[in-house]
């Protein structure tokens, strides 16, 4: 194989992965069981919300983690029973590692018991953060 | 927290991408070890520092209308060192004849910096919390 076709190999499957890779950030994705770990308020740095809590987790490498916090805490401002907690990955290792967080931002949906229904990795659309929130009673 | 152009580190992105696709078909050594020397300028003293963010700064930008969109400095400087890891063993490959290094590690380089200027692709999300998570107990 000469290094032209070599070439064009590795971009096509770097664009596949791109367009998969782009499309699936921000989507939530529901745990089919709730056997999550029951998150404290002290776990968590704040109290839970009365029917939604999201946990986001962020690192000092990630630019979009940015734009996920100011997305999510603009959007609880309006929402009296959904609460936003921002945790830095690195000094939580242990909850890390608890919960799997693999990339930054992950962001928790915590149902009113402090257990997670589902998670969303990257910066979701304010639409796919609504539609996440309405699913969770 | 340093805050610089976003459009200069895609553009930079763009061009890296050119650089390394011309050194992964000609595998000729002065072109990987051209952007080995890129990398670590990017890298150790920042990627605002770069002779591609000279040409976007000189050239690029007084072109462009739209308003610039800031980002954080680290991020990009996580991602250059990464970049600078590649293309040194790729740059090592190349001197000693183990041209099989060379082709892979110039390929994963070549992939990172691809996805960065097609698809704004953050390596740090997806790399430092792993990175972390391995080396820390």
């Amino acid at each position: 194989m000469d290094s032209l076709t070599q070439l064009v190999l590795v971009l096509l499957a770097a664009t596949g992965f791109g367009f998969w890779f782009k499309r699936s950030r921000g989507e939530f994705r529901r745990k089919k069981t709730l056997n999550g770990p029951k998150l404290s308020p002290a776990a968590i740095g704040c109290e839970l919300g009365s029917r939604v809590t999201m946990v986001q987790f962020s690192s000092a490498f990630c630019s979009p983690c940015r734009a996920t916090q100011a997305l999510l805490e603009d959007m609880v401002k309006t929402l009296p029973d959904v609460r936003y907690s921002h945790i830095d990955a690195e000094s939580q290792l242990e909850l890390v590692r608890e919960l799997d967080i693999r990339s930054t931002p992950t962001t928790l949906f915590l149902n009113r018991d402090g257990v997670e229904v589902g998670r969303a990795f990257g910066t979701p659309k304010r639409s796919q953060v609504m539609h996440a929130l309405n699913a969770i009673h | 927290m340093i805050n610089i152009d976003a459009r200069g580190p895609r553009f930079s992105a763009v061009i890296t991408t050119v650089v390394l696709a011309i050194a992964l078909v000609t595998s000729n050594i002065w072109v990987i070890a051209f952007q080995t020397a890129v990398f670590a300028i990017g890298a150790l003293r920042g990627p605002q520092f770069t002779p591609y963010a000279f040409i976007f700064r000189k050239i690029v930008k007084p072109r462009l209308k739209s308003t610039p969109a800031l980002e954080d400095v680290r991020p990009l400087r996580f991602a250059q060192t990464v970049g600078l890891g590649f293309a040194l063993v790729a740059t090592i490959g190349a001197a000693s004849g183990a041209t099989g290094v060379f082709a892979v590690a110039t390929a994963f380089a070549l992939v990172a910096a691809f996805l960065n200027a097609a698809f704004n692709f953050c390596l740090g999300c997806q790399v430092y919390l792993l990175l972390v998570r391995a080396t820390s107990k």
